[in-house]
């Protein structure tokens, strides 16, 4: 099967730190791949070089069998990569339904057609029922799925999840789980999410990539990854269980 | 066309069509009722409602503060002014030629801001500078007769013209009632298509507007070039109607901050706000005068402190304007969301 997201050889350097160091992998289409690592491992840059909200100084990302690295993000968007943001930014002004409406938009030129999009796609996000509500009104967790939909209603072939699961209780996190195992399942939408929260991780991801200080360290099931002493001394130090 | 109609008033509740369809049959039948003092004033608050509006796109949908819009009314004014004096061109016909050049006036501030990420407040100060630059080049400009001012034969009032705008101020009141309505139509259908749910996202988040896929450079420069051109009519009706320019006065930042008042006072980034908060200023503004006057007190000034209190009022009182409080009152909304 081709990569639907190749890297390789991904760098990115900020001043004298190497934020990014030669990352290369594949995302499958249709996987629920996970980028976890300790703070400040470079998985936020990662994220964002996909995203195209930074330039890579070195590699290639290629999507779709064409290559974005460089992109501006809202021709990365175009192609049919949605992010959300770790900070979440809705439109705090518009109502929850509007918020979506303008991504639906994006694909769709009568804002009646948007509109019926955005109410699917709100449902499935249980928010429907809040749609009219102004989108700063929102609780955290609600703020989070509303992101969820409003990158879902970009059409996306790959959704980008920069940490959806912090500061969510674990009920919470559990529900957003149960919705992307759903959405992937019934859309064959592809994800890629950076977590911090390894619960989510290990009851979502289907392969999970390491990074440490830039460098991916392991790649594999989460399972098989959680084991590996490279990535258990990364997270835990040098001590011995 | 009948898809656009729908959009116009499809999702008005009962309440706000009688209420709208009330407000127009006032304002047509308003010059029967009241004198000629009255209609100038009527014509002023018109004209602040329609450049209210026309700013309100920039500022109220896209979120991109303009301290410079007089100079694209005051381009407007010029540029049909010089056709009309100079060659006979009618100003309806100079409007074809006034708008573009706002539009294109527009779209220089608006590229040199946009591409090379001048925002907030460094982008106020640019289209500050920017209608200073062409204060201080119109008064040397002596196609337009410099800061001598250029001035349109006076109108005879016993004859009205709309075709080269020349008549009585009842014509005037129409014709800026037509435009303010016509604004009001277009602003609507903007707001409530494609490209109007796109300036909201830019309003509210630039990046995660572009994270939605929005070309965001591309939908600022059509909100500037759209805002200029209508702004540019404006200035080709005050150029008929008062039939003097000089540049000190069009292209003077006091215009731009009249224009901005209204919807500040109304309710940016609503319909009805411009026009709203030009009737609540301009018209206590007329009646403080009148009262002064009538008590036999002169107060120069008085006009300008009664602007700035108008203006701490409601930025302390209702800091979202008059107008979603009203709407809130009176149960009306202006679209559905």
């Amino acid at each position: 099967m081709t990569a639907l997201l190749s890297l390789t050889a991904v760098s990115k350097r900020f001043r004298g730190l190497l934020a990014v160091d030669r990352v290369s992998f594949d995302v499958a289409e249709g996987a629920l791949f996970a980028v976890i690592g300790p703070n400040g491992a470079g998985k936020t840059t990662l994220f964002n070089m996909i995203a195209g909200a930074t330039t890579p100084d070195d590699g290639a990302i290629v999507f779709a069998g064409e290559p974005i690295g460089g992109l501006s993000a809202d021709a990365v968007c175009r192609r049919g990569i949605a992010r959300t943001f770790q900070l979440v930014r809705p439109f705090p002004a518009l109502s929850l339904e509007d918020n979506v409406v303008v991504g639906a938009l994006l694909h769709r030129r009568g804002v009646g057609a948007a509109r019926e999009h955005a109410r699917d796609l709100l449902r499935r996000l249980d928010l429907f029922d809040k749609r009219h509500q102004r989108a700063a009104t929102l609780t955290l967790p609600d703020r989070k799925r509303l992101e969820v939909a409003r990158a879902l209603a970009t059409d996306p072939r790959l959704l980008l999840l920069d940490e959806v699961m912090a500061g969510l209780r674990p009920t919470e996190t559990d529900r957003m789980v149960a919705t992307l195992r759903t959405l992937n399942r019934d859309t064959g939408v592809t994800v890629l999410l950076i977590e911090h929260v390894m619960r989510a991780v290990m009851a979502l991801a289907s392969r999970v990539l390491v990074l440490d200080h830039g460098v991916a360290i392991a790649e594999g099931t989460p399972q098989a990854v959680v084991r590996d002493p490279a990535v258990v001394q990364s997270y835990l130090g040098a001590e011995t269980m | 066309m009948s898809a656009a109609l729908a959009r116009l008033a499809g999702d008005l509740s009962p309440r706000t069509r009688i209420w709208l369809a009330a407000l127009v049959a006032a304002l047509v039948i308003a010059p029967w009722i009241v004198g000629d003092y009255l209609v100038t004033v009527l014509i002023l608050i018109l004209y602040l409602a329609y450049t209210g509006q026309a700013w309100n796109i920039m500022m109220g949908f896209t979120g991109q503060l303009s301290l410079g819009h007089a100079i694209y009314a005051g381009l407007g004014a010029y540029v049909a002014a010089v056709l009309f004096t100079r060659y006979g061109v009618a100003p309806w016909v100079g409007l074809l030629a006034a708008m573009p050049v706002a539009a294109a006036c527009g779209a220089i501030i608006g590229f040199l801001a946009f591409r090379f990420g001048v925002t907030g407040v460094y982008f106020a100060i640019l289209t500050i500078a920017f209608a200073e630059f062409a204060r201080i080049g119109f008064d040397h400009l002596g196609i337009v007769n410099a800061a001598a001012g250029l001035f349109l034969p006076v109108a005879q009032y016993a004859h009205n013209d709309p075709w080269r705008l020349r008549g009585s101020p009842t014509m005037f009141y129409y014709v800026m009632l037509a435009a303010t309505l016509a604004a009001f139509i277009l602003c609507r259908l903007l707001i409530t298509s494609r490209i109007g749910y796109f300036w909201l996202a830019i309003r509210e988040d630039e990046e995660a507007a572009r994270a939605a896929g929005i070309d965001t450079f591309r939908y600022k420069m059509y909100a500037v070039t759209i805002s200029a051109a209508v702004t540019s009519f404006a200035g080709v009706f005050y150029a008929f109607f008062y039939n003097n320019l000089f540049p000190e006065q069009v292209f003077n930042i006091s215009r731009s901050i009249q224009m901005i008042l209204g919807p500040i006072i109304g309710g940016v980034g609503t319909l009805f706000g411009p026009i709203l908060g030009a009737f609540v200023l301009t018209g206590l503004a007329e009646s403080l005068s009148t009262a002064l006057t009538a008590m036999g007190l002169d107060l120069p000034g008085a006009e300008q402190v009664f602007y700035g209190v108008c203006l701490l009022v409601v930025v302390v009182a209702l800091p979202e304007g008059i107008w979603p409080w009203l709407a809130r009152r009176l149960g009306v909304k202006e679209a559905e969301s």
